[in-house]
This record gives C-alpha cells, sequence and structure tokens, in this order.
C-alpha cells in the first residue's frame, strides 16, 4: 500500500511541476493544488499506513493492547489540509483579480515589477 | 516575577482581535496599533530580561509534557528577536497612522499588521517543528493580504510570484516535516535533535537539505530569491518597511535554528552549500541593485544582499561568526526598516521613486537627509554606526576560519553597497531638482511627526548599537554560545531524565 502511494505522490508531485512550468496563470494554480495535494498524501503517508487498528485504548488498559495506526500524521494532514485550502483560496480570488487588471493569461507578460 | 512565554504572542493575537471588533471605529483600530505593539515591545524586553537572567525558559502549552505537547522556548536569540519583532511593530505602526489610506484601513490594514506580528513571534518562540509551519503560514497568510491590500496591478502581478513562489517553499517545509516524522517519530525539536543525533547517512543529508532549501526560499538565499526583487517594492510602504525588516528574517531565523539545533553544520554537504550559497547571495544581491534606478527596488535587491552577510555568520559555525550572524541580523531589521521608511517620506514629498525625478532633498531639508546618511552609512558599515561592528565581527570570524574567498566577497560587497548608497544619496539629495518635476508636498504637522518619529527612533538606535555596541555584543555572544550548545536547549525542554 505505501509502495502504491508512494508512486501515486511521485506522479502528482510531476505533474504539478510540470503545471507550474506552464505560461497559463490558471495552470500555475492548478500546478499549486496539485503540489499541495502530493505533500499532503506524503505526510499522510510517512508514518506508515496500517488497517483496521484505531489509535483507542480499551476500557481498563493503560496502553492498546497490540499495535495500532498512528493518528498524529493525520492530524497533521488535516491541518495542513486547511491550510492549503485557504492559501489556495487566496491564489483563486489573487488570479481573479490580477486578470481583471492585467486581462493577460500570460505569465510571460507580467513584467511591470521588473522595470 | 517573570512573564509568561505566551504573553508576547497574546499581546498581538489580542490586539488583533480587538481590531477585529472595533471594525468600523478606526480611531480605535489605530489606537489598539499603537498600543498593542507597544505592549509587544515591553513584553519583549520584560522577557528578554528574564531569559538573561534565567537562562532558556519552556512552557509546555497545556501542561502536556515534552515530547508530547507542544513547547514554546525561549532562548537568548529568540527573546532578542522578539524584542526586535515590537520595535519594528511600533515603529510601523506609527508610521501607518500618517501614510495608511483610509482605503487600507476600511479593508482591515490593523488587524492583519497584528496578525503579522503574531505569526512572526510564534515562530521565534515555538519549539515545535510542525508549529513553526503552522506560524510561518499565519505569517504568509497575513502578508499575502497586505501586500495586495489596495489592489494596484503592480501589486498583483508581484503577489503572484510571491504567493507562487512561496507556497512552494511552505510545500517542501512540510514535505520535510512529514518525512521527518517518519524517521524519528517526533515533532518536538529538542527531541527530534536528540534522535537524529543518533542516526546519519542519507536519509539526515537529504533532510537537511530540503529544510535548507525551504528556509532558502523564505529567506531570499542565491538562487531562490527572486520574488522578493519582484514584489517588495509594491505595497504601501510601510507595508514595504515590515516585510523588509521582518519577513526574510524569520527565515534566517530558522535556519540558525535548524542547523544548530537538529542538523548542527560541520560535518555534511549543508556547510559547504550554505557558504558558498552566501557569498553568491551577497554577490548577486548588490549587483542587482547597482543596476536599478528604482529607490525601493535598490533597497530590495540590498535585502538579498545581507541576507548573505547573515548566512555566511551561520556557515563559518565559529562561536564569533554566530555571534556575529546574530548581531547583523540585529542590526540590519533596525537599518533596512528604516531605509524604507524614510524612502516612504521621499514619496510622500515627491510623488515618485524614481531616481531621475527626484532631487534636491538636501537642500530642502537638512536634516532628512542627515538620517538618510546614518541609516545609509550604517548598512555599508561606515564606524562609527552599527553596521561597522557587524561587518568587522564577520569579516573577523571569515578570516579567523580561513575562509578567504568568501570573506574577499565579504569586503567587496561592503564597497559596491557604499557605492549603491551614494547614488541614492547623489541622486535623491544632493542634485538639484530636475526640470519639470511635479510639484512638491508639504507635509501637515501631525503627519510630519508621525512620520519623522519611528525614522528618528531606529536612527537612535542604530547610532546607541554603534557608539554602545557593549551590550548587544554581549548578548549576542551568550546567544551564540546557547545555539552552539544545543544539550542546554535539549536539556531544558526535556527535563533533566532522558526521553529515548
Amino acid at each position: 500500500m505505501e509502495a502504491l502511494l508512494a508512486v501515486i505522490v511521485g506522479i502528482l508531485f510531476a505533474a504539478a511541476v510540470y503545471m507550474l512550468l506552464r505560461r497559463s496563470i490558471v495552470k500555475l494554480v492548478i500546478g499549486l493544488m496539485l503540489l499541495s495535494n502530493a505533500a499532503n498524501l506524503l505526510v499522510f503517508v510517512t508514518a506508515g499506513l496500517r488497517r483496521g487498528a484505531p489509535p483507542l485504548v480499551p476500557e481498563g488498559l493503560a496502553a492498546p493492547p497490540s499495535a495500532v495506526a498512528d493518528p498524529l500524521p493525520q492530524a497533521l494532514v488535516l491541518t495542513a489540509i486547511v491550510i492549503s485550502f485557504g492559501v489556495l483560496s487566496f491564489a483563486v480570488v489573487l488570479v481573479r483579480r490580477a486578470w481583471e487588471l492585467v486581462r493577460t493569461d500570460d505569465l510571460d507578460r507580467l513584467q511591470d515589477t521588473d522595470r | 516575577m517573570t512573564p509568561s512565554l505566551a504573553l508576547p504572542l497574546l499581546v498581538p493575537l489580542l490586539a488583533g482581535t480587538l481590531s477585529l471588533v472595533a471594525w468600523r471605529w478606526q480611531a480605535l483600530q489605530r489606537a489598539i496599533a499603537v498600543l498593542g505593539t507597544l505592549t509587544l515591545l515591553a513584553c519583549g524586553l520584560w522577557l528578554l530580561a528574564s531569559v538573561w537572567q534565567d537562562g532558556i525558559r519552556v512552557l509546555q502549552v497545556g501542561g502536556w509534557p515534552a515530547p508530547f505537547g507542544i513547547s514554546l522556548v525561549a532562548d537568548l536569540l529568540s527573546a532578542l528577536m522578539v524584542v526586535i519583532t515590537g520595535l519594528i511593530g511600533l515603529a510601523v505602526a506609527l508610521y501607518s497612522l500618517a501614510t495608511t489610506g483610509k482605503g487600507h484601513e476600511a479593508f482591515g490594514y490593523f488587524p492583519l499588521l497584528h496578525l503579522l506580528l503574531a505569526g512572526v513571534v510564534g515562530a521565534f518562540l515555538t519549539g515545535d517543528i510542525f508549529n513553526l509551519y503552522v506560524w510561518f503560514e499565519v505569517m504568509l497568510v497575513a502578508s499575502f493580504a497586505l501586500l495586495t491590500l489596495g489592489g494596484e496591478k503592480a501589486q498583483m502581478e508581484g503577489a503572484i510570484k510571491y504567493v507562487t513562489l512561496n507556497l512552494l517553499s511552505s510545500v517542501i517545509f512540510l514535505m520535510a516535516v512529514g518525512l521527518l516524522y517518519g524517521l524519528v517519530g517526533s515533532l518536538n525539536m529538542a527531541h527530534v535533535a536528540r534522535r537524529v543525533a543518533t542516526l546519519d547517512g542519507g536519509p539526515i543529508e537529504a533532510l537537511a537539505l530540503m529544510f535548507l532549501v525551504a528556509f532558502g526560499i523564505k529567506a531570499a538565499a542565491f538562487p531562490l530569491f527572486f520574488w522578493l526583487p519582484a514584489s517588495y517594492h509594491t505595497p504601501p510602504v510601510a507595508v514595504s518597511a515590515l516585510f523588509a525588516g521582518l519577513l526574510t528574517k524569520v527565515g534566517v531565523y530558522a535556519l540558525y535554528r535548524v542547523f544548530t539545533l537538529i542538523f548542527p553544520l560541520g560535518s555534511g554537504q549543508a556547510q559547504q552549500i550554505l557558504l558558498w550559497g552566501a557569498g553568491l547571495t551577497m554577490l548577486t544581491g548588490v549587483l542587482g541593485a547597482m543596476v536599478q534606478f528604482d529607490l525601493r527596488r535598490i533597497l530590495s535587491f540590498h535585502i538579498v544582499s545581507q541576507i548573505g552577510y547573515m548566512l555566511l555568520g551561520l556557515a563559518l559555525f565559529t562561536p564569533l561568526a554566530v555571534l556575529a550572524g546574530i548581531f547583523y541580523i540585529v542590526h540590519h531589521i533596525i537599518v533596512k526598516s528604516n531605509l524604507f521608511l524614510i524612502g516612504g517620506i521621499v514619496h510622500r514629498l515627491h510623488g515618485s521613486y524614481r531616481l531621475e525625478h527626484l532631487g534636491g532633498m538636501y537642500h530642502r531639508s537638512p536634516w532628512m537627509a542627515v538620517l538618510f546618511l546614518v541609516a545609509a552609512l550604517s548598512l555599508a558599515g561606515m564606524p562609527p554606526l552599527s553596521g561597522f561592528f557587524a561587518k568587522f565581527l564577520i569579516l573577523r570570524a571569515g578570516l579567523e576560519a580561513g575562509a578567504f574567498g568568501v570573506t574577499a566577497i565579504a569586503v567587496l560587497v561592503g564597497l559596491l553597497t557604499l557605492y549603491s548608497m551614494l547614488k541614492i544619496w547623489a541622486e535623491v539629495f544632493w542634485k538639484a531638482l530636475p526640470e519639470g518635476s511635479p510639484r512638491i508636498a508639504v507635509l501637515a504637522r501631525g503627519e510630519r511627526w508621525l512620520m519623522l518619529l519611528p525614522v528618528v527612533g531606529l536612527a537612535v538606535c542604530t547610532l546607541l548599537i554603534g557608539l554602545q555596541a557593549g551590550p548587544l555584543y554581549g548578548i549576542a555572544e551568550a546567544a551564540a554560545q546557547q545555539l552552539l550548545a544545543p544539550e542546554r536547549y535539549i536539556e531544558a525542554v526535556l527535563g533533566e531524565e532522558m526521553v529515548p
């Protein structure tokens, strides 16, 4: 399972970098979305995956009787998803505002700041 | 009586919340801005005094013992950075009272300012690597909004570049945190450091380089600095000054923290990369500044160049070099913000940042010219100003460590910085005002005082550091000792007994 997810993370990264390097602003935003999803998935996979063993301690015991899934990466991913959602919505609004002002979808024409 | 470590965090968060509540009462927001940043400065000084007296202080948030909960840790470097954050926050808040347009204020300029300060302070105080990521994001989101406030065309273009590259850096940082957790099973920096010390080999090296790239983008190090000169000159000048002083330095702080505590330099490739990265950062920054003819763009490129000196202090990794790096950070934050604030006054008077449209400032307001000279010559490293000691210490550390190539670059860059500052001096202050320039504005009385007060205050700080370098040298020396002996940090966080 980890191996499969690792490959998927790799593919996501490749796609994200490809999109980031395109000249269209919309594709840039799509690239950013793929990139943050790839990172979230990576964090999720890092600590290892385990099926059907929730990290719950049965009543009367001080520790779970057998190995359980690590809940921490999931907590991290939840935080990261919320953050990336917020930031990406900002990026979408930004791109829309930029298009209204600059009237171009071509990153190579955003040169006002370089003069 | 010792201050709680949460205090410097709570003050800007509370001030931000109160400003949100006072959304419609702008006079109240302005009062909160000044009071809040003043309180932050006071809390910072209090914290610094207490850390100076009692050593490293730790707060386990919510009472959860380390390494399970989140720890807030203040060593001397953190406390010093909190003080500087308060100082710059106060200066920018005062300056904003006179320069921020009504439109900006109506869209939440002051709440965002407090939120940004909270993110910066949080990043300085946290002892948990994932928490560091969260504070970085708080800071970034606030900075995105501040950068685009006003919605001019150049701002949007700058923001697209800024947002994209900073998101990329955040993603790399997040991946590095995830992989680090997978490797050592902890997020508490002290605990991670203890576990990483028992491992070595490929994965650790790779992780160290991922952190280097992530923080390198935030710190605007070569070759990852392109977002900075593309965006820092676009927002209102008070925002530029705040960003110029604080944001990149949070990246530098993170580099100092991670590469002394978790991956101590001295072995591995990170040190060589950092060393030559520092040299090239200095050189490209100053060369970039030389060909610019826009006041704020010149200053933006100089941020990049100065970051190189701070990285050099870390990369040399001797006690003197780290001391010099810390000294440099403090000096640079004060001087750089001040230069942007002065640039803002020039713009207010002449309505332009282009050197060819400016002139005659010396004739019109000689005191302004003196204030600029204090900051500019300090940046270039002229004695007896703060920059002289900062550069002197770095160069000496470089020579003692035998890194002659990079030290030679540092000397050359100092010279070119002087050239660049004198270019501004000659064009803006010395030459006559060109024909056909727009009418020179006159500042209202209250406005003038609000704009001059922070500039004069920061210039006095520069002079004090220059003429009385002893106290800051002492603090920087003790901070460097703490950084280079991470066992004390680890012990303070995890307690005496060994957590495996």
